[in-house]
């Protein structure tokens, strides 16, 4: 479950002053619901994804993650979540193997149980041949698999990504939006950024829109739909934005 | 703080750093072969261009001596230099190297010696140009042989002892032990290397544990696992502090083995053995100045750590380590040159302290009261170098640079 109440963040910056990248964002999403956040550049999704992910620290406001404080208990809630971001963020000279284990040792999975759980994922994802590979060596479809499965590690009940599909040709894409669709089943609560319509269409069971860092609108494909009294989300997309 | 978690990042970057081709490069390669190569190069070249220029027969003039055929043909006779006919220019002749020196004689010379009257010589050289230097030497060689003759032919012609010339003897000896007398001359140079070698060692390794990840993108994914940044930074310091202590480590060694096979070497040269020079450290030299380098080390990885942490990308943080090579150098210079010598001032000025205590230490001189206040500064200055380090680590403005 994420919970988040009135997040904001704001920046300083020396020549423009204060910038408000987030503020008072206030949505939820329960266990096995996808809930997207479509936006374009710089309307604030990685920020807000950070702030949940712990990675920032919001200015204002707050957010559960699991049921954990992300201001008071943020290595709870970091125990608690899998974030991926547009990048595939390996280690170069790491095996896929050593990899992988090296994050379940950083959410405290002793050296046994997170070679266990590597490689029974690595099963799963069909990148067994690899494992002893360095990450440097791999193509691009498999990094992304041992992506996720470094992820996926510590078996986390949410999941964020932040435009994960972002730059990916459309086989790399799909084991991607695949993944996700494998979380929700599994009863994940997943939350990500994008701003590719079709993605947002597919995947997502509520759909945030946020534009310079406020939620505009908030609700199903069809709710949206409803609202608006336009079928494709581009046109309501820019409707709200153009506010 | 969780020393589980410290050790599990510390495992992790050795493993990577240990697989970087660079990494490698700067913390081992370098460190053993720096010196040896150092010191066969430089010394065999140095022995060669000397001996070369030793052997050589250097050109020389001789301007003036028109009256004076007894001195000239002594000159021309003289096997060590070849004369060659003078020229007005002979001073650019000295300057472009086409001649190595000139003597300039009066023209009565040997009438003003036959009188008993003093005739004053002059030897034009070239000076800093060791050929000019050599030549120079050999025609200063000549004229002191001559004037001892004439001494003594003048003591001779008036029947007076040939010691009447000679009324004291000055003779300089030696006092300090050979390990000191060496010690003065490469107790400045094994801590500067040692201190070079243990920054540039870190540099590579700091910034690809920070900036790197940063360029990889795996800042994000390792700042939101579950183990604090404390913990993250210390992982990540234990490992630049390796590198450093390591390079040091084999630095020393290295320069201590160079040495006893120099030593070994040169042992035989009868001009080494006059100088009373040893070229060996003693282990008990070896172990102080590596314990006297490791705040140092500590130093150097906290702050190349947050240095590297600040910038956005490995040419930013090249372009701010790079200028720290020369603040780094600059004390350790300055502890070279002579007349520095260790006091409780300099004992609080960070590096130069290093340098000047470890200088002492490979003379054989342990100041322990300055050994203390140096070891105890340096531990304040790594520890508030680490402190910031960890403290930047915590803030986002630093972390996520735009």
């Amino acid at each position: 479950m994420i919970a988040a109440e009135n997040l904001g963040k704001e920046f300083r910056d020396k020549h423009r002053g204060v910038i408000r990248a987030v503020a008072n964002l206030t949505f939820r999403c329960a266990p096995g619901q996808v809930y997207g956040l479509l936006g374009a550049n710089g309307a604030g999704k990685t920020t807000a994804l950070r702030m949940l992910a712990t990675i920032l620290a919001p200015t204002s406001g707050t957010a559960r993650v699991a049921g954990f404080d992300i201001c008071r208990e943020p290595e709870k809630a970091r125990q608690n979540l899998g974030f991926r971001s547009t990048a595939t963020a390996l280690y170069g000279r790491l095996t896929a193997l050593e990899m992988v284990e090296y994050f379940g040792r950083l959410h405290g999975l002793d050296q046994s149980s997170a070679r266990r759980r590597t490689l029974a994922l690595f099963e799963r994802l069909a990148i067994n041949d690899f494992r002893d590979r360095r990450c440097e060596a791999l193509s691009t479809g498999i990094k992304q698999r041992v992506s996720i499965a470094r992820t996926l590690v510590h078996d986390p009940p949410v999941m964020i990504f932040d435009e994960p599909t972002a730059g990916l040709d459309v086989i790399s894409a799909r084991t991607i939006v695949a993944f996700i669709r494998e979380c929700k089943a599994s009863g994940k609560t997943v939350v990500f950024s994008t701003h590719v319509m079709s993605e947002a269409e597919k995947l997502c069971d509520t759909i945030g829109i946020i534009h310079d860092g406020r939620l505009l609108a908030e609700g199903s494909l069809q709710d949206l739909r409803d609202r608006f009294c336009v079928t494709d989300l581009e046109e309501i997309f820019m409707r709200v934005v153009a506010g | 703080m969780n020393l589980r978690n410290i050790a599990v990042v510390y495992r992790k970057e050795l493993k990577d750093s240990l697989r970087d081709r660079r990494t490698v490069i700067s913390m081992i390669v370098v460190p053993i072969f720096l010196m040896p190569v150092l010191t066969i190069f430089v010394g065999v070249l140095s022995a060669r261009l000397i001996g070369r220029a030793l052997l050589q027969v250097p050109s020389v003039m001789i301007i003036g001596g028109e009256n004076s055929p007894q001195i000239l043909a002594a000159l021309r006779a003289f096997p060590d230099v070849q004369v060659l006919p003078a020229t007005p220019d002979y001073a650019q002749w000295i300057i472009d190297k086409k001649i190595r020196a000139a003597v300039e004689l009066p023209a009565d010379f040997d009438a003003i010696v036959a009188r008993g009257d003093t005739a004053r010589v002059r030897i034009d050289m070239y000076q800093g140009e060791i050929n000019s230097g050599f030549g120079a030497d050999k025609l200063q060689r000549f004229f002191r042989d001559f004037r001892e003759r004439a001494i003594r032919e003048r003591l001779d012609a008036r029947r007076l002892p040939e010691n009447l010339a000679e009324p004291l003897l000055v003779e300089e000896t030696n006092v300090a032990p050979p390990e000191k007398v060496s010690g003065v001359v490469l107790g400045g140079l094994v801590p500067y290397f040692v201190i070079i070698l243990s920054l540039t060692g870190t540099m590579y390794p700091a910034m690809d544990l920070t900036v790197g990840e940063k360029e990889r993108g795996t800042i994000e994914t390792i700042l939101c696992s579950p183990i604090s940044r404390t913990s993250l930074v210390l992982g990540k310091f234990l490992m630049v502090l390796t590198a450093s202590l390591s390079t040091a480590a084999l630095a020393i060694a290295s320069m201590g083995l160079t040495l006893a096979a120099a030593s070994q070497m040169l042992g035989g040269l009868s001009q080494v053995n006059s100088l009373g020079l040893q070229f060996q450290i003693t282990p008990g030299a070896v172990i102080w100045v590596f314990v006297m380098v490791v705040p140092l080390a500590v130093l150097f990885s906290a702050a190349l750590l947050a240095i590297s942490l600040f910038a956005k990308s490995f040419k930013e943080a090249q372009s701010y380590l790079s200028p720290l090579t020369i603040v780094v150098i600059a004390p350790a210079i300055v502890s070279i040159l002579p007349g520095v010598e260790l006091n409780a001032s300099l004992s609080l000025v960070p590096i130069l302290n290093t340098s000047l205590v470890s200088k002492e230490i490979v003379s054989g001189t342990y100041h322990w009261n300055y050994i203390a206040l140096i070891f105890g500064s340096s531990c304040v200055y790594a520890a508030v170098a680490l402190w910031v380090a960890i403290r930047l680590f915590q803030r986002e403005d630093v972390l996520f640079r735009i």
